[in-house]
């Protein structure tokens, strides 16, 4: 071994601290998106190692769906409550009634799209110029795609053939009024990256990633937990099975594993030995079409 | 487990998306459910086998179009390695994104159709990885089985491309022989190629020796960003946050702020919120120094005894990236990692056209896609290193005034 060597996480773990730095240094008014699942809880652990013993120069912002697990909930607020940090909380059922908007239907009517408008109107409400998420461009090929710092025109828009080139790490984060930069310190890490690190630095987790007993149907192949979120027909048949989430949605389009995992361990081994990739095994979402994920991020989605 | 970073490059039709394809395949990968999309993909298209190339294409209009249009990152990883792919376009057109890949990047791998041999878009990618510097160059012959796994053919684009190399300045190359189509080479070596006494592509990947990459003799520090808790119990504390992109630095070495050229000495590192006796290229860290002096976002902090150069007057080779053309007396913003400053066009030397490779001298524009050679005069004076000595602190970018868009990659000389 040389002496001077960094394994792959802490040049990934170097990378992200670099580009949350980058933020703090170009933008007046920067966001951290929160939604509680392991990727974001990833970015706030990044971030403490950026700023600390100094504040985060950015508060939290929640989209709240109202569809959410409450165990991870309650673990956003003792997080929130255990750093010190300003958390700001947005509502999507707020921005169906003022906007009139009608809730989507359907057997797992998910309100996923309509969180797209209450993000692009918390940033109008607080002129966020930079909004920094924990997408990765393993999960999806059209996020392969994407540039760590991604420019948004005023109307949230994603144009993936006129994206700016990013050399070397240095990150052009200049933009015009109105609009905002979405920007991805965790861009090159992996599903199992992420839990690598989560085990290296011991990060606490909402307890639904690890396995429990739930009341789940079984839906074209997926387990969906019972919730008064979806709709429940005479012919579905509600079974308790010892299940565990790999991604952390809304309960509405998240569907949960079979899994005896009940710690970090046993969650990596599974995840070596998973064929399926993480967003087809979960998300409900992604189905619908091949572009699926193009599409929604072209409107401003994450 | 260390991070290897590569690029593919080669002509549309000579298997870059299929190569990657393969690796990821036959690295296992590629999910079930991922591997499914494109089964059924390439029945709507009407093909036989799966079309691996399926995998890499990610917009709409890429699978339409059969075509990619923009750098593609893809990861897998063996247990020696994690490897992140930059998946870059071979068309004519998207020089710019090839430079995107390139910077970034370990290794590249140039693909040569066997049938075909050194054709004029292999010449323009080893440009570009010259004029990258590149560290590590494979050159993979590709589509043996299509000349029936003829080492003569091999031997013959082996000297070719010898010759294209010496030429730039290209060195570091390994050549070797696959059909990523059948695998071949790939994973396993090939028995169809016994006559090859080299590993396998993938074997090449893992074992290539990466850790001079980062030079570790030349102590660059930017600083991103001051960390000032402003609370009752870090009143006093002032740290400046940043990541060393090469070298060493320990307690006590004496250092140099620049551009303004104040001389202090390091009190302490920190690295995650521990006291550390010495950090290294590549940590995110904080510094502490022991005078009390202004230091802020844009200066470089170096090892007193190993100035940069310090100019408002850089010559500088640029390959440019915007529709609209670089002209003399243009004014842009110049970055090189944290640092921004005003700059002006003073003069162009020359333009090189990457498609004919005609060097034009005398002219008063560079467009897309050229590289050239200029100079820029900047409004105050900037700490930097030759990109040909030191890539970490001499590549830089020009931004747009107008459009803020980046338009151009500078290599500093």
């Amino acid at each position: 071994m040389e002496k001077y060597y960094l394994d792959h996480l802490d040049q990934l773990e170097s990378e992200a601290i670099h580009i949350f730095r980058e933020v703090a240094g170009q933008f007046e008014k920067p966001v951290l998106l929160f939604s509680g699942g392991k990727d974001s809880i990833t970015l706030v652990h990044l971030a403490l190692r950026a700023f600390r013993p100094g504040n985060f120069p950015f508060p939290l912002l929640h989209i709240d769906t109202g569809h959410n697990f409450p165990e991870v909930l309650q673990f956003r607020d003792a997080l929130v409550h255990e750093i010190g940090e300003q958390l700001i909380v947005r509502k999507v059922e707020d921005t169906i009634r003022s906007k009139n908007l009608s809730e989507p239907k359907g057997k797992f009517a998910s309100r996923n799209a309509l969180q797209t408008f209450t993000l692009l109107d918390a940033i109008e409400e607080f002129k966020f110029d930079a909004c920094i998420g924990g997408a990765r461009r393993d999960e999806e090929k059209a996020r392969a795609k994407e540039r760590i710092f991604s420019v948004r025109d005023e109307f949230g828009q994603w144009d993936p053939k006129l994206q700016r080139p990013e050399l070397w790490n240095i990150y052009n984060g200049k933009i015009h009024k109105g609009e905002n930069v979405r920007v991805f310190p965790i861009s090159n890490w992996t599903e199992l990256d992420i839990w690598n690190y989560i085990k290296r630095h011991q990060i606490a987790l909402p307890s639904i990633y690890f396995a429990h007993q739930r009341k789940v149907i079984e839906y074209e192949g997926q387990l969906v937990a019972i919730s008064p979120f979806i709709q429940i027909a005479e012919d579905d048949c509600i079974t308790t099975k010892q299940v565990r989430y790999r991604t952390v949605g809304d309960m509405s389009c998240t569907a949960a594993i079979e899994s005896t995992a009940t710690n970090i361990d046993d969650i990596i081994v599974e995840i070596i030995a998973t064929k399926t990739s993480e967003r087809g095994e979960t998300r409900i979402d992604d189905k619908i079409s091949e572009a699926a994920m193009e599409d929604r991020k072209k409107n401003g989605y994450f | 487990m260390d991070i290897l970073r590569f690029i593919t490059a080669g002509s549309v039709d000579d298997g870059k998306s299929t190569l990657i394809g393969r690796l990821l395949y036959d690295s296992k990968s590629i999910m079930v459910d991922q591997l499914m999309a494109i089964q059924q993909q390439t029945k709507h298209k009407a093909l036989g086998a799966i079309d691996l190339a399926l995998l890499t294409d990610g917009l709409r209009a890429e699978r339409e179009q059969g075509i990619t249009i923009d750098v593609a990152y893809k990861y897998f990883s063996t247990p020696v390695r994690k490897f992140i792919i930059a998946d870059a376009p071979g068309h004519v057109q998207y020089t710019r994104n090839m430079v995107t890949g390139a910077s970034n990047a370990n290794l590249i791998i140039i693909l040569i159709d066997a049938r075909n041999g050194v054709v004029e878009q292999t010449k323009r990618h080893s440009i570009i990885a010259a004029l990258l510097k590149i560290p590590h160059v494979i050159i993979a012959i590709n589509k043996m089985d299509m000349v029936n796994y003829s080492e003569d053919t091999f031997n013959n684009i082996v000297i070719d491309y010898a010759a294209v190399a010496e030429s730039l300045g290209l060195n570091n190359i390994t050549y070797i022989p696959i059909s990523a189509l059948n695998g071949d080479n790939i994973v396993e070596k090939s028995e169809l190629l016994s006559w090859y006494d080299g590993p396998s592509l993938l074997s090449l990947l893992e074992n290539i020796s990466i850790h001079q990459d980062v030079d570790l003799n030349i102590t660059r520090f930017p600083v991103q960003y001051v960390i000032r808790p402003q609370s009752p119990k870090w009143h006093d504390y002032r740290g400046y946050a940043g990541k060393l992109i090469s070298g060493v630095i320990r307690q006590g070495d004496a250092v140099t702020v620049l551009p303004e050229g104040l001389t202090t000495t390091i009190d302490y590192i920190e690295l995650n919120g521990k006291k550390v006796n010495e950090a290294f290229a590549p940590q995110s860290i904080v510094l502490h120094l022991n005078d009390d002096i202004d230091v802020g976002r844009g200066n470089l902090i170096v090892l007193s005894h190993q100035l940069p150069t310090v100019s408002k007057e850089i010559t500088t080779l640029i390959c440019w990236m915007d529709a609209k053309p670089l002209q003399k007396g243009n004014r842009y913003w110049l970055q090189i990692n944290s640092t921004m400053v005003k700059c002006m066009v003073s003069e162009i030397q020359y333009a090189l056209d990457v498609n004919t490779l005609e060097q034009k001298n005398n002219v008063s524009n560079i467009g897309l896609n050229e590289i050239g050679k200029i100079v820029l005069k900047t409004a105050s004076p900037l700490a930097f290193d030759s990109y040909n000595t030191l890539r970490a602190n001499g590549g830089a970018i020009l931004i747009d005034e107008a459009s803020n868009v980046t338009v151009g990659a500078c290599m500093l000389q």
